[in-house]
C-alpha cells in the first residue's frame, strides 16, 4: 500500500458534547471546503470503529493531521489505535490558551467572536498542511486567505 | 424521574455529509430543547477510543442513535461499546417522508436541512417518551 504524497488527510474529533467539537469540526470543513480544498480529504472517525480495514487504511495511505477539541485527543488517539500515527496534531484548547478573553458558549450556534477563532484555529490548521506537503506559506488554489472567504 | 434515569441521543460525527450534520442538530433539539431534562448527549469519539466512563455510561442508560449514512457510525460504535442500544434513527428515513426537505451545506445547513432536523428530533423525542414510560 502507497501513501499518497499530494494530499492530506484531517480526522477532526467528533466534539458533539462542547462548543471545542464543533470548533474543530467546521476549521476542518474550512479548510477542506475553502483553504485547501485540493490538497486534503477527510473521514469520519468513528468510522474506524464502525468501518471495514478499508477505512482503517485512511492513515496509512495519507500523511494525516489530527483536529482534537479537548485534552481527551479522541482523534489523535483513534487515529494512532486504529490507522496510523498522524503526521501532525493540533489540540483547540492549547490554542484557545492565546485567546484568554474568548469565553465559549453554544456548543451548535458559534458566536462572531468564535467564528472568528475557528477561522484563525483553520488558519494553523491549513499552515500544517502546508507544512505536511512541503508547500507551506500559501493557503488556498487560489492564495485565498480564510478571512477572505464566504461562508 | 430521578436524576440518574436519563436516555443518551448519540448522533454520528457527521463531517463529511450534511445528513450528518442535520442528525447532529436533531441530537441538540431534543436535549437542550424537546426533552432537555431527561436526555443528554456524549461524543462519539469516545467510545470510537473507548473512554471508560463513556462506555460505562452507555452501558447503564438507554441510548438512542441518529446516523446521517449507511455506514451507521452512531449505532455501530454504541452496539461494539455494549452499550443499551433503545433505537436506531436514520436521517435518510426522515428525508424519504419529507422528500422535500433536501439538506444542503455541512458547516451551515440549508432551511431545509433545519427543518428535516426538526422532524427528526420530534421522532427522537417520542422515543425518548416510549423509553421512560416503559421503565416506570
Amino acid at each position: 500500500m502507497s501513501i499518497v504524497k499530494n494530499k492530506v488527510g484531517i480526522v477532526s474529533c467528533s466534539g458533539e458534547e462542547i462548543p471545542e467539537g464543533t470548533i474543530s469540526r467546521i476549521a476542518t470543513r474550512i479548510v477542506l471546503e475553502k483553504l485547501r480544498p485540493e490538497e486534503t480529504v477527510t473521514i469520519c472517525l468513528p468510522l474506524f470503529l464502525a468501518g471495514g480495514e478499508g477505512e482503517r487504511a485512511f492513515a496509512r495511505v495519507f500523511p494525516t493531521i489530527t483536529v482534537d477539541g479537548c485534552e481527551k485527543r479522541c482523534a489523535e488517539i483513534g487515529t494512532k489505535k486504529y490507522s496510523g500515527r498522524p503526521a501532525a496534531t493540533i489540540v483547540v484548547t492549547d490554542i484557545l490558551k492565546k485567546y484568554p478573553n474568548l469565553k465559549l458558549g453554544h456548543r451548535d450556534e458559534l458566536s462572531a467572536e468564535e467564528w472568528e477563532f475557528t477561522e484563525n484555529v483553520a488558519e494553523e490548521l491549513a499552515m500544517k498542511v502546508g507544512e505536511v506537503l512541503g508547500n507551506g506559506k500559501e493557503l488556498g488554489g487560489n492564495g485565498e486567505t480564510c478571512q477572505k472567504a464566504e461562508r | 424521574m430521578s436524576k440518574k434515569n436519563y436516555v443518551f441521543v448519540i448522533p454520528c460525527s457527521g463531517i463529511g455529509k450534511s445528513l450528518g450534520t442535520v442528525g447532529r442538530k436533531a441530537a441538540y433539539k431534543v436535549v437542550e430543547e424537546l426533552r432537555p431534562r431527561p436526555t443528554r448527549t456524549t461524543c462519539l469519539a469516545l467510545l470510537t477510543v473507548g473512554d471508560e466512563e463513556t462506555l460505562k455510561e452507555v452501558r447503564e442508560h438507554p441510548c438512542i442513535s441518529i446516523d446521517g449514512c449507511p455506514a451507521k457510525c452512531a449505532q455501530k460504535n454504541i452496539e461494539a461499546s455494549k452499550g443499551r442500544l433503545m433505537k436506531s434513527l436514520m436521517v435518510t428515513d426522515t428525508l424519504r417522508r419529507h422528500k422535500e426537505l433536501r439538506p444542503e451545506g455541512v458547516i451551515e445547513l440549508n432551511p431545509e436541512g433545519c427543518e428535516l432536523a426538526n422532524l427528526l428530533a420530534e421522532e427522537a423525542a417520542k422515543i425518548v417518551d416510549e423509553i421512560l414510560e416503559s421503565r416506570d
